[in-house]
């Protein structure tokens, strides 16, 4: 089996994207996680909502909607455009954007759940140590909510790699730039490339399933930090 | 046994009747049809059914997408492809009736904008980069982004635009790009962009500035139909064949921008 160096390029594309967007997800989604987790606000139910929008959102819907918001005439393309960057489609860094709507709630709510497993007394406990807000945070919750960012990063990093259809509609289809594999293997089965588009898409199969069966088998040491949905 | 449970029941019953016994009337016909003639097709169908009195079912989607399908046996029983490679590999591979295949319409390219004037008689804003991107159909699963790619090697404009290229996975996706303003220009079908309204008069298309490409510029976008294997004995696929060929069927296909043999 031997890849073409566009399929290469997709690939190569394509871990960059799932490791960039995992990381700025891990990074953005704990504080939400952390508020989601403690907070009595009336708030939560819709912030809750918004976060878990791509679960039920077809990828047409995000994707038309980033299209026209990200577009020159857009709310984002004109904040984008006032700050010199010109506009998000057809550019890596519009695929980050994108990926990150799309793979938040699989980041924040393994977090999440995770936090609320923990309750009040370790909080409690360590206040009593006098430790401030950022220390307990910092030494107790970060190292108790341990699974929940594992499981975080893995549903993270998977479902970013299998996203298609967003990037199919704000992308542009450019090698190296927007050209992920899963789009390489559609354009394979368009052209009719059917060997083609069986190596890479087998090789995403396999890939696939290797991550999820590490998945569960973390999760069968951590008992208490369920999956609850993206798998 | 009490009311509710005597609604269930009969629920139940209606939904598998539904399930199992789809539905009693005769088969509409049933035609695949490349997306860019999207348009036309409908005012066919309309014309074909107040004519002939058939039912037509149409699928729209991409000819690759379709020839993939009906080589695994889904029910159409009209292929109208957007290329003639695949109507002809179908009929190679026995799916189609052979000596069916046909002409229906030759496409016409147009460069696009969505802004007004900035494509001028010149396509100075072409020649000179005057523009963030240049959408176009993928070349390599379209053959309009085959012809703009050899228009664009006519003008000799291949290597300096290539980097600001983007492409779209078929003719209207390149269309999306271009009328959200995302791409400053692009190749779309001219009967994407064409005026049909009469009261309004924008040089023939519906808004923004375009250039309407010579067809010596490039290859003709042929684009073939089949009676396939499903529709051999369906006389309202024969009908509608017979029916796409008449002046009348012409006539709108030329109206919606295309040409026909």
């Amino acid at each position: 089996m031997s890849f073409s160096e566009a399929d290469l390029t997709a690939i190569w594309l394509t871990l960059r994207l799932a490791s960039t967007v995992t990381l700025l997800l891990l990074l953005i989604g704990t504080p939400i996680a952390w508020w989601l987790a403690r907070t009595q606000s009336f708030m939560k139910g819709p912030i809750s909502a918004v976060v878990a929008l791509p679960l039920v959102l077809p990828p047409t819907v995000l994707g038309f909607y980033l299209l026209m918001a990200m577009g020159p005439n857009g709310v984002i393309g004109q904040f984008t455009q006032s700050l010199g960057l010109g506009t998000l489609p057809f550019t890596f860094s519009g695929l980050v954007v994108a990926s990150v709507f799309y793979s938040m709630p699989f980041v924040v709510q393994p977090i999440q759940n995770a936090m609320e497993a923990l309750g009040e007394r370790p909080l409690e406990v360590a206040a009593t140590l006098r430790a401030s807000p950022w220390d307990r945070f910092f030494t107790v919750v970060l190292p108790l909510a341990k699974p929940g960012f594992i499981t975080a990063a893995i549903l993270g990093f998977a479902h970013t790699v299998g996203e298609f259809g967003i990037i199919l509609m704000i992308g542009g289809n450019i090698p190296g730039e927007t050209q992920v594999v899963s789009v390489q293997v559609y354009d394979h089965v368009e052209a009719l490339e059917y060997t083609q588009a069986h190596q890479l898409a087998g090789t995403l199969v396999i890939f696939s399933f290797v991550v999820l069966l590490g998945l569960y088998w973390f999760q069968r040491k951590q008992k208490n930090i369920g999956l609850k949905y993206g798998a | 046994m009490n009311l509710a449970r005597t609604i269930c029941l009969l629920a139940s019953v209606a939904l598998m009747g539904m399930v199992f016994f789809p539905q009693a009337q005769a088969e509409p016909l049933s035609v695949a049809v490349a997306s860019n003639f999207t348009h036309p097709m409908k005012a066919l169908v309309q014309a074909f059914e107040t004519q002939s009195g058939h039912k037509v079912r149409v699928s729209f989607g991409s000819s690759g997408k379709f020839y993939a399908q009906i080589k695994h046996g889904a029910p159409f029983q009209v292929f109208l492809s957007a290329d003639q490679t695949k109507p002809s590999a179908l009929e190679k591979e026995d799916w189609a009736v052979s000596g069916s295949r046909f002409t229906y319409a030759t496409g016409r390219l147009a460069l696009w904008s969505s802004k007004e004037n900035f494509i001028d008689e010149h396509i100075n804003a072409l020649k000179n980069g005057q523009f963030n991107k240049l959408a176009l159909a993928n070349p390599k699963l379209a053959p309009y982004g085959v012809a703009a790619v050899q228009v664009l090697n006519s003008l000799n404009l291949t290597e300096s635009s290539q980097h600001k290229w983007v492409k779209g996975e078929n003719i209207a996706q390149t269309y999306q790009f271009v009328s959200t303003g995302n791409s400053d220009l692009g190749f779309v079908a001219l009967s994407q962009i064409i005026n049909l309204d009469k009261t309004h008069d924008n040089n023939g298309i519906k808004h923004g500035s375009a250039w309407v490409i010579p067809s010596d510029l490039h290859q003709a976008i042929h684009q073939d139909a089949i009676l396939l294997k499903r529709g051999k004995n369906s006389q309202a696929a024969q009908q509608f064949i017979t029916f796409m060929k008449t002046p009348k069927a012409k006539n709108i296909i030329n109206r919606y921008g295309y040409e026909t043999l």
